[in-house]
């Protein structure tokens, strides 16, 4: 879509040219390769994993023992508030990124994304939203009103909870941070959603425009299925929190009124934004790591997945479902008898589709050949504890037992077995699988077992008994506790757990750094798996096929490797028996997208705007005008960049 | 660009059916200043309001953005968060005006 | 087989598996998720129109409706204008495009002259953003709008000045069709907006 100019590219402009590094820290500033990006997103996904990590362990050595004083209330309530944050904006949502952005094109067989720039710019933004989320560190505080931050909470300032200890007893100055933590809470996330919505327009549009000729929608791998439901719900739930948190925004720097009761707001109409969002989100973490799942069990079973159609519906389903559940969230603030029971029954719903994909995994391992790599038992691990979690999710839409669970650690033991039961099992089933495609090694299987059983009681031990100090009234949120509730044991072993899970995630980083040297080379098809991304090299080169692959079939590859002999049996074919000729030199005659300055450079103006509304008067709006011409300027740049070489 | 744009191209309307399209806008706006300013009945006025206004609405998405003459894609994409939202925020603005014991003083 | 198959590598082929144009199917995506943003606006407006919080002489009685459906139609119009300009470049006729790029364009300008115009008008007769919920929604959505309208303007003159160096020809009408789809948007946004917010009678329909 550029104009491209016709003069030569040395005439032009000089600030218009192309990165030309290959190598070196600027060849990963200025990627557009959906690898590299890919690489990227992981790597920034497992900081902020660690982050998140060590913020949970504060957190659990506080409550290791009754009225304990390792940390202030007001430490406590940012750290708890970051870890969610965290975990959800800035590992969940990216964790799924980082495998869409690697894998996907390589499943449908494409060369990259649909807009490579756009890509790089969502992972810019991503990061750029991120330091702005911390750069609170040196502003006055973190964020300290939960993740979902509810109103009046985060837009009043009363008496102020936060301006005895950080303020020093000053109200206006206790105002003031209060203030800075809540537009670093809109504005970070309002970055990341930018981020985030970016990238799904570019999976969407790669997914239905640049599959491989042969490649139907009925043939892609069901992980690409997942990644286009994904899409879909980001770039619809995406919106809604992006306006709540404007609104926000406005409330608590100009005075805007949209949740604050004290001039007629209702606080309310958050709760729904909010959940609006919040439950498309749960989606939105959870079937990223459904689709590597159901990529990992055929290939361990040696069988096709059990019921593709039905499992690429009921991810459809889940994903239209998602929108009429939301305020089962809310049953306890007085919605009414009506809408309590509509959601409820919307909630035990969309039970249906996810119990149709659990018995689906089941189904194809039924009698299937299983080779338990870690990998598999990843995966597997990933399904019970999910149905775990899945089973007390049913319990909280029967509303009067959920007026007993909300807001105690009952909910918190839940949700931890979906997302990190969920999805951590099932994104670390996914690192196991791809970690030889992406590297050219494998990992250490020793240590990748030690890793999968570690995690496996560490795990259990911390939520599986969060159920119980629920159910015995401990409600979440509370910074201590006083003795003699019947908690102080069960808190003290959940603690314990939470150091075996840590204990674990350095044996998988430890697995992951030494097997890059010295992990067994691995060569294309280490699985003998079934779809495209297998076909290619180990690391794939940068144009991921010398030849596209002409699809024919579900597990294609798996066709590929296989016939079928005279008795109906499918029998192994010698290897090359379905080659491909290759007739160019790739690196020559395949163009691919330019590597370019500008997306990061756009990235950076975003948090200049935001950090502008912490001062006020002029200095805000330098500061606002600075952002936004470093952010146009560098749109600009991007939209009329040349190709780096022309004239072919 | 090449021959598939050319085709696509190929059966959109012409100007002058744009500019009555454009008059047909004028005039439909026009009418519904004069309901807004002639007092009608608010039984009256605000079902022809929200007529008048879905179809200022499709003449724009249809011949303007040219949906009725392009791939069902575009359609579906549109459509697809169009009914989302109606959905959604119907539902949104009746729990937050009707159902049970709204805060809302 | 050697297709390009990535968009910004490709002046030559587009060979997509559903035939049609990447930043097309894009732009129509995000109209989708557009619908989205505006949605939540209006909605937090039809919540709180009735919310004057104990000022009921701050309430949609304020609005100047006769200017506001000039500058409506003033929009409106500009819509045509687009659709025109697009159409003469799709025929080759630079000139053609020129003049009705630029009156879209400026169009546009008027429509968010007389916004801020509208805005002053109203902050000087007491209706500020913290006055009530009313206020608020309705100045955080007309803004939101006012917003998409500038960067849409600002799209429409560079259009305009890319044609004017000859950067911008008939071979690159997708793109002035994409932004159109976007202008196009922002302008039906605008004929919900009025209606829903200037038009409807809401002594009689309020509370």
């Amino acid at each position: 879509m550029n104009a491209v100019p016709a003069e030569s590219p040395r005439s032009s402009l000089k600030i218009l040219q192309r990165p030309k590094a290959e190598t070196g820290l600027w060849s990963w500033i200025t990627t557009t390769d959906h690898k590299k990006i890919g690489v990227m997103y992981f790597l920034a996904t497992m900081v902020f994993f660690v982050i998140a990590g060590v913020e949970a362990l504060l957190l659990r050595i506080q409550l290791a023992v009754p009225e304990n004083d390792f940390l202030s209330p007001d430490v406590y309530n940012q750290l708890y508030t970051m870890h969610g944050i965290t975990m959800v904006f800035f590992v969940g949502i990216p964790l799924g990124a980082s495998f869409f952005n690697y894998i996907m094109p390589l499943q449908i067989g494409a060369r990259d994304v649909a807009f490579p720039r756009l890509n790089a710019f969502s992972f810019w933004v991503f990061c750029a939203a991120g330091i702005f989320m911390y750069s609170g560190v040196l502003l006055g505080g973190l964020p300290n009103g939960g993740w979902f931050n509810y109103a009046p909470l985060s837009t009043t300032v009363g008496p102020d909870v936060s301006g005895y200890t950080v303020g020093g007893g000053s109200a206006e100055l206790g105002t003031q941070v209060h203030m800075g933590r809540m537009l670093l809470y809109s504005i970070g996330l309002q970055i990341a959603g930018i981020a985030t919505l970016a990238s799904a327009i570019n999976f969407i549009v790669t997914i239905l425009n640049l599959r491989a000729p042969g490649m139907t929608l009925m043939r892609m791998p069901i992980f690409v299925w997942m990644t286009l439901v994904v899409a879909f719900l980001l770039l619809f739930a995406i919106p809604v929190i992006g306006i709540a948190l404007w609104q926000l925004m406005f409330d608590v720097r100009f005075g805007a009124n949209f949740f604050n009761p004290a001039a007629g707001g209702d606080p309310v109409l958050w709760q729904h934004m909010f959940w609006l969002f919040g439950h498309p989100e749960v989606y939105i973490l959870i079937l990223p790591a459904f689709g590597i799942i159901s990529e990992i069990i055929p290939t361990f079973s040696r069988k096709p997945i059990f019921g593709y159609t039905a499992m690429v519906f009921a991810g459809v389903a889940i994903g239209f479902l998602g929108w009429g559940v939301w305020a089962h969230h809310m049953f306890a603030v007085g919605m009414g008898p009506v809408a309590n029971t509509a959601f409820a029954l919307t909630t035990m719903f969309i039970a249906v589709p996810t119990g149709v994909k659990i018995f689906n995994w089941i189904g194809t391992m039924w009698g299937g050949k299983l080779r338990l790599t870690t990998a598999m038992l990843f995966a597997v691990g990933a399904v019970a504890m999910f149905t775990i979690g899945g089973l007390s999710g049913v319990t909280h839409s029967v509303v009067p037992s959920n007026y007993q669970q909300t807001d105690s650690y009952y909910v918190v033991a839940h949700f931890h077995y979906v997302l990190f039961g969920g999805l951590v099992f099932g994104a670390l089933g996914g690192v196991y699988y791809w970690y030889p495609k992406v590297t050219g090694r494998l990992m250490n299987e020793t240590l990748g077992r030690t890793n999968f059983w570690t995690l496996m009681l560490g795990f259990n031990l911390t939520f599986g008994l969060m159920h119980f100090v629920g159910l015995w009234g401990m409600p979440r949120r509370i910074d201590t506790y006083a003795a003699g509730f019947g908690w102080d044991l069960l808190n003290l072993i959940i603690t314990v757990g939470a150091f075996i899970i840590a204990g674990s995630v350095l044996l998988l980083i430890i697995n992951m750094a030494s097997s890059l040297r010295r992990g067994q080379i691995a060569g294309d098809d280490p699985w003998d798996a079934r779809t495209i991304e297998w076909m290619t090299s180990s690391p794939p080169a940068h144009y991921n096929f010398k030849e596209v692959p002409q699809i024919s079939a579900r597990d294609e590859l798996w066709h590929r490797k296989h016939a079928v002999s005279e008795q109906g049996d499918y029998v192994r074919v010698p290897a090359g028996g379905a080659g491909t000729v290759v007739i160019h030199d790739p690196d020559t005659d395949i163009h691919m997208p330019d590597p370019s300055f500008y997306p990061a450079l756009a990235a950076v103006g975003m948090p200049i705007m935001g950090w502008a509304l912490f001062t006020s008067g002029t200095g805000m709006i330098v500061l606002l005008a600075v952002g936004c011409v470093i952010t146009v300027g560098a749109l600009f740049a991007w939209a009329f960049e040349p190709m780096a070489e022309e004239g072919h | 660009m090449s021959d598939a744009d050319d085709l696509e191209h190929a059966d959109h309307p012409d100007s002058s059916q744009y500019i009555v399209i454009g008059i047909i806008l004028a005039v439909f706006t026009a009418i519904e200043v004069a309901i807004s300013f002639a007092a009608v009945p608010g039984e009256i006025a605000v079902p022809a309001l929200i007529i008048l206004t879905v179809l200022k609405f499709l003449l724009v998405v249809m011949w303007f953005m040219h949906l009725r003459f392009d791939s069902g894609w575009f359609r579906r994409l549109f459509v697809f968060g169009l009914g989302v939202a109606l959905a959604i925020y119907a539902a949104t603005i009746s729990l937050m005006l009707y159902a049970g014991a709204a805060t809302q003083a | 087989m050697a297709e390009v198959t990535t968009a910004e590598a490709s002046e030559e082929a587009h060979a997509t598996s559903l035939g049609l144009s990447n930043e097309k199917l894009a732009m129509w995506t995000l109209l989708g998720s557009e619908c989205l943003f505006f949605g939540a606006l209006i909605s937090a407006y039809l919540i709180y129109y009735t919310n004057y919080n104990g000022q009921p002489e701050i309430s949609p009685a304020l609005f100047d409706i006769p200017f506001t459906s000039v500058s409506t139609f003033v929009l409106l119009m500009s819509s045509l204008g687009m659709v025109l300009a697009l159409s003469a470049i799709q025929r080759g006729d630079d000139r053609g495009f020129r003049i009705w790029i630029l009156a879209t364009a400026i169009m546009g300008s008027v429509f968010l002259s007389g916004q801020i115009y509208e805005f002053t008008v109203f902050v000087n007769e007491g209706m500020r953003l913290d006055t009530s919920p009313f206020t608020s929604s309705f100045y955080v959505m007309t803004g939101f709008h006012g917003i998409h309208v500038t960067v849409g303007v600002l799209m429409l003159i560079t259009l305009w000045a890319r044609s004017m160096t000859g950067k911008l020809t008939s071979e690159h009408s997708d793109v002035v069709e994409n932004i159109g789809l976007y202008w196009h948007f922002v302008d039906i946004v605008w004929i919900v907006i009025f209606t829903a917010v200037y038009l409807v009678p809401y002594e009689q329909v309020g509370a």
